[in-house]
């Protein structure tokens, strides 16, 4: 196999002379909080138990929210605080323990458990790390109990994940400085994503590979100073920071999305394994070819179309450098909850010159831009969509976006359909 | 603390919301954390609502705590007055915001606002979502309709000769149970014996119409659950007496009409006579013999449940062998309605407890909310929708209405489709063995697509119950990283041991009165310590207990 870099390549400079105008606002924001996360990631960490400490509106969210995804019985649940939780009429932390109790005695299959924060539970200043902790004593070595923060006053949708993820890294083993270079995939994918991207790399010769978070929770990889990651979702700062300070090194890249996107992010491991071009080129380009032709499939109804992106999850960056690289979309708006400049600097280096970005959001003020600059398509949130499409404009839920395996070359032809049928139905329909 | 997965209701704010969607030209200011805008896609997807609710949300953070929430609630009720100009705006906190306790009413007061303000005070730790909608509901009535009330001791004048009688329709909301199509059938209920509808409220009601509430001559409450509060007021302060009877199914609709007719002073005859209603001569026809005695449960709110039961028994035949509801305001009067079948009613917001029941009761149909549908369906037992919580399918695009003439034949329908018809039945049960009859086929007229899994057929994957279900597309992360993971969680109780031929004899019987019979024939053996099942033993439990 091939031998590994002992320095990390520079990462490119491009992208920080032209830095985009963000417009930053503040105001209404109709993003979900980051339990929402838990939507997914019930699903990936098969072993583990998401315990929402909150209020009935979080188990409504969560219920809202999962509706018709649940085939089996969800890995998550509420505990819902009540009044007397609120009056000290009862013990906080004693009911959490008897809560607890009662859903380990009935899940033995649990070998993980999150508490997860919300709102409620950080406003009364209930402290779930020293919950976690005394559980952990309790239950260990059967069940493992950690905790992050979900809530919406920390929180914004996907940032759930990386709220999780990062209550994962203090718990990774450590390796040491000897150890052979390894890779670390971080961010939740679709498995059938995840599998494709490990062929890959395989396939390239990088044989010491993790993926955060893993399928069982009893298979945490490895973190220390030779373990190098890459970042398979935009929205994992945290996660990314709290990885660094245990020695691991990001591998600067855009983010897998579209063929150039992919490409990008598996060579920014490839050139950190010193993988030569050739090989790198055998193993990508029968992919890349077939991802070409499935993209191009939809150019023909996107090319110049106009779009505009409510925030969402901060995917909405990447999709929109694909959108436009490849498949020549025009972009009227870009907005994202946050902007991340540092994990985003190779997107936004790649973005067309003068496009306008937003960060946080005044929903009611953006409506009015969206209304005003009348795109083609617009990418909204649900409780958007439908009172948009009713005034004329063509609307794709984001939501969808992250619920739908979009990642790598295998998916960019999928990528850009969703983004081609609103319109393609727009022109059926005859009613 | 109360640990759960699933909930009837939801928060009592988004009780509120739906009144304040249902209505025009109010607006509600909702001081709540980014993640509570969720409530936004239950009208815009579930209802299909093609406005955005007329909610604003303050959306603080925790940067905000201790320092602005306040200032940032008074803020977002200046700009929504400005932008949104409604007649009336009603202010309120979610669970996150009554904990810091900014006293959004007070904060409203002091931005001197020329409209009305009607601030809203829903304990979220101890109150669910219909009492939100009721109290939201009687605090609107309240504050506009109550300057025109007439001073106390005054007399109702008396209604001129010529004047037709009049009444306000109470109680239907946005994300209601086939509330659009009851207004519909109900006004024409009532123009059928001369009475006039003067207000709907608060479905498409505005403020001013709430103003002229007192005006109609008597109320009729649609949903106890969100209007009677609002009526107790009215009649208090008004002398306006209200309605009793919830016009569902056949029985119902004569009460209600008689009760009306009363109020009114007019005749119902004429209403009564001819055949309104398809449903007692299809429950007659020699067809529906088969209905005869179809055990079936019943669960949903109170005054849905109250009438399917009244339904079940007297006008399809059933027999009710269990009845609940979630609705802990309506637990006296369905408790009552239990009583009068025999039963001890279910009082839960626990859908496990709810689940535990119905595999109890190995009942042929269910009659529920989605949350049964879904229980059900594990379960392999028909199920028909009767009450909220809301799904996407339970806003169907045909007039269906649950309350009166129509909705009886609406019933009729729904309810009968889930189960197998008679001849059919009969032949399932005769030819067994034919080699194109399976367990997996439901009734023909189910599609291919109808399976049935249950306790008596292997458990692929354990389908849980979830709520509104969001349209959210099927190809979904959640789902292809589910794709390796299957929960078995057949719970088989301690049971005699069945020899292999009455094992195979069992397998004769169809599917969907199976489980009873294994049951039963378990029973049996239980209570004579039989510890081998054998073809006898089946036949002699089967005589013990009847078809
Ligand atoms: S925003 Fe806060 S209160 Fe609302 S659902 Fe999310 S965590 Fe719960
Ligand atoms: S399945 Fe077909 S034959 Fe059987 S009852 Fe339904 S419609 Fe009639």
């Amino acid at each position: 196999m091939s031998q590994v870099a002992t320095t990390l390549p520079t990462p490119s400079k491009a992208g920080a002379c032209s830095a985009p105008e963000v417009l930053r606002e503040r105001g209404q924001r109709e993003v979900f909080c980051g339990l929402t996360g838990i939507i997914w990631l019930h699903r990936k960490i098969q072993d583990a138990f998401f315990l929402i400490v909150g209020s009935r509106t979080c188990a409504h969210l969560m219920q809202s929210a999962a509706g018709v995804m649940i085939f089996a019985e969800p890995r998550f649940g509420t505990a819902i605080i009540e009044e007397r939780d609120l009056a000290g009429m009862a013990d906080a932390n004693d009911e959490l323990d008897k809560v607890v109790s009662r859903l380990l005695a009935r899940r033995p299959d649990i070998k993980l458990l999150f508490l997860v924060g919300s709102c409620p539970s950080e406003v009364i200043k209930l402290d779930l790390s020293r919950a976690a902790q005394r559980l952990s004593k309790q239950f260990m070595p059967d069940v493992r109990v950690l905790n992050y923060s979900g809530s919406g006053i920390e929180t914004t949708f996907t940032q759930g994940e990386d709220m999780c993820l990062a209550a994962l890294v203090p718990e990774l083993p450590a390796e040491t400085s000897d150890a052979e270079p390894s890779l670390m995939l971080v961010g939740a994918l679709a498995d059938v994503v995840e599998d494709q991207f490990l062929r890959s790399f395989k396939a390239l010769g990088l044989d010491r590979i993790s993926v955060l978070p893993p399928r069982r929770s009893t298979d945490l990889p490895a973190v220390g100073p030779n373990t190098r990651f890459l970042l398979c979702q935009p929205f994992l700062g945290e996660t990314a920071r709290l990885l660094e300070e245990r020695g691991a090194q990001r591998l600067a890249a855009p983010f897998p999305l579209g063929v150039e996107g992919t490409t990008a992010w598996l060579k920014a491991a490839a050139d950190a394994w010193q993988v030569s071009e050739q090989r790198f080129r055998e193993v990508t380009a029968p992919a890349q070819q077939r991802a070409r032709i499935a993209t191009a499939r939809y150019r023909d109804q996107l090319a110049g179309q106009r779009i505009f992106f409510f925030p969402d999850s901060q995917l909405e960056i990447p999709i929109a450098r694909f959108l436009a690289r490849e498949l020549d979309m025009q972009l009227i708006e870009v907005g994202t909850p946050y902007l991340h400049r540092q994990h985003m600097s190779e997107e936004l280096a790649l973005l067309p010159e003068g496009v306008q970005l937003s960060e946080g959001q005044h929903v009611d003020r953006q409506i009015d831009r969206c209304r005003a600059a009348q795109p083609d398509l617009t990418v909204c949130g649900l409780g958007l969509a439908n009172p948009l499409e009713q005034e004329g404009l063509t609307t794709k839920w984001s939501i969808e976006l992250v619920f739908t395996p979009i990642q790598g070359f295998e998916q960019a032809g999928d990528l850009a359909e969703l983004f081609a049928r609103p319109l393609v139905r727009r022109t059926k329909l005859e009613v | 603390m109360q640990l759960t997965v699933w909930t009837y209701e939801g928060p009592p704010h988004v009780g509120a919301m739906r009144v304040a969607t249902a209505m025009r030209e109010v607006h509600y200011v909702l001081h709540a954390p980014q993640g509570d805008t969720y409530a936004d896609l239950l009208f815009t997807m579930i209802e299909r609502r093609d406005r955005r609710p007329p909610v604003t949300y303050t959306t603080f953070q925790a940067r905000d705590l201790g320092s602005d929430t306040a200032e940032l609630f008074k803020t977002a009720a200046a700009e929504a007055v400005e932008r949104f100009q409604p007649q009336a705006l009603m202010v309120g906190a979610s669970c996150t915001a009554e904990l810091i306790q900014d006293d959004p009413g007070g904060l409203a007061k002091a931005l001197g606002l020329s409209l009305p303000v009607v601030p809203l005070e829903l304990p979220s730790y101890s109150k669910k979502e219909n009492w939100g909608a009721a109290e939201t509901f009687y605090q609107m009535v309240r504050t506009l309709a109550g300057p025109n009330a007439p001073a106390p001791g005054v007399t109702r004048p008396e209604r001129p000769a010529d004047a037709r009688p009049s009444c306000n329709l109470l109680g239907p909301t946005a994300l209601g149970f086939r509330h659009r199509d009851d207004v519909l059938e109900v006004t024409k209920l009532l123009q059928s014996i001369g009475v006039e509808v003067q207000v709907v409220a608060p479905l498409n009601a505005t403020p001013a119409d709430l103003a002229r509430l007192g005006d109609a001559d008597f109320n009729v409450v649609l949903y106890p659950e969100i209007a009677q509060t609002a009526a107790g007021w009215l009649k208090r302060t008004f002398r306006q007496p209200h309605t009793t009877v919830v016009p569902i199914g056949i029985g119902a609709t004569r009460d209600f009409l008689a009760e009306v007719a009363e109020l009114a002073g007019v005749d119902p005859g004429p209403a009564l006579a001819g055949a309104p209603s398809r449903l007692p001569w299809w429950s007659r026809s020699i067809d529906s013999t088969y209905l005869t005695g179809k055990r079936v449960f019943v669960f949903g709110d109170g005054c849905h449940v109250v009438a399917a039961a009244r339904i079940a028994r007297e006008e399809l035949g059933f027999e009710v062998v269990g009845l609940g509801t979630y609705s802990r305001e309506m637990a006296r009067e369905v408790r009552t309605a239990a009583e009068g079948y025999g039963l001890e009613a279910l009082i839960t917001d626990d859908y496990l407890e709810v689940e535990e029941q119905i595999e109890a009761l190995q009942p042929e149909l269910v009659l529920g909310t989605q949350m049964e549908r879904h229980i059900a369906k594990r379960l392999g037992v028909g199920c028909a929708v009767i009450s909220a919580p809301v799904h996407v399918q339970d806003f169907p695009a045909r007039y269906a209405p649950q309350m009166g003439w129509e909705g009886a034949n609406v019933i009729f329908d729904t309810w009968v489709h889930p189960l197998m018809m008679g001849l059919e039945e009969h032949l399932l049960g005769m030819f067994r063995e034919d080699f194109e009859f399976n367990d997996e086929a439901g009734g023909s007229h189910l599609g291919h697509g109808s399976k049935r899994s249950g306790p008596e057929a292997p458990v692929e994957s354990r389908e849980a119950a979830p709520g509104p279900e969001t349209a959210i597309p099927q190809t979904s992360t959640a789902e292809a990283m589910a794709s390796q993971t299957t929960t078995p969680e057949t719970t088989t109780p301690v049971a005699p041991f069945w020899t292999a031929e009455a094992e195979s004899e069992l397998g004769k019987i169809p599917f969907f009165v199976r489980g009873k019979a294994r049951r039963n024939t378990e029973r049996f053996a239980n209570q004579r310590s039989i510890s081998a099942i054998t073809v006898e033993t089946l036949y002699d439990a089967k005589a013990h207990f009847g078809k």
